[in-house]
């Protein structure tokens, strides 16, 4: 990289990640045709995805990245910031959405009208954009304004899907959804109201110098409500099973992977890098909110999964539960915790969307995610149904598996807490994945497919993509080195303070 | 005695983005017409735009704008209102895409009452 | 309500003042108060009161879904295609200073192309949506056609 394109490109990757895919809607749009739009969007999901790799390779020869917006400097100016933790994400969400918009047009084109498919690839590419600035942004505003964006470009996605029942799932996300968007609002306008600044750094250094506890304490209250309402932490996530069940196929799994995930960031971000760890749990104790919820998340939302009769809400309920671990790691206040939830969060993205992408296949060849109508699914499908098993034994957190690292991680950083019923409630918590997993298996290959169906396999441009996910997520449960030491890495970093 | 007084009255306008968003919730969450939880809706957000607008207001502040000739002047602070401006935005679309979905809710289920809505999802 | 000869005669009268005010706070807003939100909201105003008086389909013959889909875009590309530009010339993603010979001039060219593509954004976003809700009507054709 030395000529001065080269250079231009490298000194601009922050602002070019959040840009290219928001430029590119557009042009998705005046091209009104699905293939070129399917086309340019994949083009530009693999590039943010590159940019993502080379910022998270910067990040970790140089340490942290801080871009001016329009060149004016933070704490005035609008400030990217690309850190550990977030180029991690970063690199997640890019990743999630290129793997999956590529396996995802045999299954948009089945299920979705054709004519208006490239206001659906316009959309997934504004929701990209808008997931991709809120972990890049660096102050508290614009957190608040890409989660609009990728809000609304949701739930128009999401009011895309086949069943007339898309559009009321759609309508109860957007009141929910919007309700937690006001509630950071609120909050961030009551951190500005005391500190007088909107810059993530700035508002850390000032509020540790600022008594004004309880404006304080109603601004952390206002965004631990709203971030858990777009996370869908139990009760304030019940949007999420409906959403998730009526959406096209490929956007569930699209959403699954990073919506909540990015959410889940951004609290992680409020609570250590804005509030730091010792106003928010040394003084506000929220771990004493925080951990119930999580336990009473991981339980509920694994139950509610053993009594679900369609895989697709089946596996929505257990992304619930999954959430619970991921908080559960957030509350522990500990490296260790942290480091389990943050693995957690990168692990449970290829999972679940690589199982979100399995159901997408049945769905695209069986027309239905009913367990009725994908009995004896092994001899009909049997690479799918076999791909399933392996992320459902992910999921359950089996060793050599990503779900094994981290819970081993939770439960290593709950004993270090002194908390061994915290501990003893993880593995509790498996055994009910165990459960509901096995009931999926049970009718893939234990009982008699219709006579009338024949073996069909998924198309190949479906079926190597979530291939790709579940093995990477089976690939790091054996090699672990990478993304604990990422995590870990990150969680030093959020924990450390301002650096 | 006094310090009440002065919390009601010295703080009114906290009062009052308190009382809207109240009021916004509950019309949300009480109100089973589609339509109506939109209004509701709008009117929690507002309470927010409200909240961060009075927020900006310095006694005898006048408008951000420097005019020759005038060095001492206070001004009010420029800032949330440009803040709130993208709120707007951002609450327009929200209204907009969620009125266009109660559009094809009607189209779909011939209502706009959740309890018949509601019926009608339980029968598939 | 073409019909209505007072709505008529005074919408006329009224329109084009209504679309200059729109220009004056879209191109006003490098200097003064002002921008492409709050213009292109005016504009908008402008469209819409001539459809409520003139009728849905009159309206559509100027500003067609399609075009108006493609001015949506047209404002979005010219706004990044700004910051775009900003960044080819050295600087960071819209930073105005660059773009002119000196910073001064470099501000007032940047807002007002930016403001511009705010503004061609706004404009088309909020005709579409009017035409669209307009254009619904839940029994038939629109109210707002049945006299044309």
């Amino acid at each position: 990289m030395s000529s001065p394109l080269g250079e231009l490109i490298r000194e601009n990757l922050p602002a070019l990640q959040v840009i290219l895919p928001m430029i590119m809607a557009p042009v998705c749009v005046l091209v009104r045709h699905r293939t070129v739009a399917w086309f340019l969007a994949v083009a530009v999901t693999w590039t943010t995805f590159a940019i993502s790799l080379a910022l998270l390779q910067i990040v970790r020869a140089h340490g942290l990245i801080s871009y001016a917006m329009g060149g004016w400097e933070a704490p005035w100016g609008i400030e990217l910031r690309i850190e550990p933790v977030n180029a991690f994400v970063l690199l997640i969400v890019s990743g999630i959405s290129a793997v999956v918009l590529s396996a995802a047009r045999r299954s948009f084109e089945e299920e979705i009208p054709r004519d208006r498919l490239y206001l659906l690839y316009a959309a997934f590419l504004l929701c990209e954009t808008g997931l991709l600035g809120m972990a890049g942004a660096g102050d508290a505003f614009n957190v608040f304004v890409f989660l609009e964006i990728s809000s609304l470009a949701t739930y128009a996605m999401i009011a895309m899907g086949p069943h007339r029942r898309a559009l009321t799932s759609a309508f109860r996300y957007l009141v929910m959804g919007t309700v937690g968007g006001t509630f950071i609002l609120f909050g961030i306008g009551l951190l500005y109201m005391v500190t007088g600044t909107l810059n993530i750094e700035d508002l850390h250094h000032r509020l540790q110098a600022i008594d004004a506890d309880r404006t304080v304490l109603v601004a952390l209250v206002c965004v631990l409500i709203g971030t858990s309402i777009k996370l869908a932490l139990l009760p304030l996530g019940a949007w999420l099973p409906n959403a998730y069940t009526f959406a096209p196929s490929a956007v569930t799994a699209f959403l699954a992977a990073t919506a909540t995930k990015v959410a889940f960031y951004v609290m992680a971000r409020f609570v250590y890098r804005i509030f730091g760890a010792d106003l928010a749990f040394e003084r506000f104790h929220i771990d004493s909110v925080l951990m119930p919820l999580a336990l009473i998340a991981m339980f509920l939302g694994a139950a509610l999964a053993i009594f679900e009769r369609d895989v697709k809400r089946l596996l929505a309920y257990s992304s619930l539960s999954q959430i619970g671990y991921m908080v559960l790691g957030l509350s522990l206040a500990s490296v260790t915790g942290l480091t389990g939830g943050i693995v957690h969060l990168f692990n449970h993205a290829l999972m679940k969307s690589g199982l979100f992408l399995v159901m997408a296949c049945a769905a695209y060849r069986i027309g239905s995610t009913r367990l009725s109508a994908l009995r004896g699914l092994g001899k009909r499908m049997p690479i799918t149904a076999a791909t399933f098993v392996a992320g459902g034994l992910a999921m359950i957190g089996v060793p050599l598996t990503a779900g094994f690292v981290s819970k081993w991680y939770l439960v290593k950083g709950a004993l270090e807490n002194d908390l061994w019923p915290v501990a003893l409630l993880v593995l509790l918590s498996s055994l009910l994945a165990v459960i509901y997993v096995w009931k999926v298996v049970e009718v893939f290959y234990f009982q008699e497919p219709p006579e009338e169906a024949g073996r069909q396999e998924a198309p190949w441009s479906m079926l190597l993509p979530t291939m790709f996910l579940i093995g990477a997520s089976l690939y790091f449960g054996i090699f672990t080195d990478g993304t604990v030491g990422i995590a870990e890495w990150s969680a030093r970093e959020l924990l450390g303070g301002a650096p | 005695m006094e310090t009440i007084v002065s919390n009601f009255l010295g703080l009114y306008n906290y009062w009052a983005v308190v009382v809207l968003m109240m009021m916004g919730l509950y019309v949300l969450t009480a109100e089973r017409n589609l339509v109506k939880k939109v209004i509701g809706l709008n009117i929690f957000q507002m309470s927010v735009i409200m909240f961060y607008i009075s927020m900006a207001k310095i006694k005898d502040g006048t408008a951000p704008i420097i005019v020759d000739g005038a060095r001492d002047t206070v001004y009010s602070n420029p800032l949330p209102h440009v803040l709130m401006l993208t709120a707007i935005v951002v609450g327009i679309g929200t209204t907009a895409l969620a009125l266009a979905l109660v559009v094809r809710i009607h189209e779909e289920f011939g209502t706009i009452e959740e309890d018949e809505i509601q019926e009608q999802e339980g029968r598939g | 309500m073409k019909h209505n000869e007072i709505l008529r005669v005074s919408g006329k009268s009224l329109i084009p003042f209504i679309m200059m005010f729109g220009l004056y706070v879209q191109f006003h807003g490098d200097y003064g108060p002002g921008g492409g939100f709050q213009a292109g909201v005016i504009f908008a105003a402008g469209v819409v009161l001539y459809t409520l008086i003139f009728g849905l389909r009159r309206a559509r013959r100027v500003f067609s879904p399609r075009t108006m889909e493609a001015w949506i875009c047209a404002g979005v590309l010219l706004y990044g295609s700004v910051g775009l530009l900003s960044m080819l010339k050295g600087g960071a993603f819209l930073d105005y200073n660059v773009l002119a010979h000196d910073p001064v001039h470099g501000q007032h060219w940047g807002i007002l192309w930016v403001e511009l593509g705010v503004g061609i954004t706004v404009t088309a976003v909020m005709i579409t949506l009017f035409f669209l809700f307009a254009g619904r009507g839940l029994r038939g054709p629109s109210r707002l056609d049945h006299e044309d």
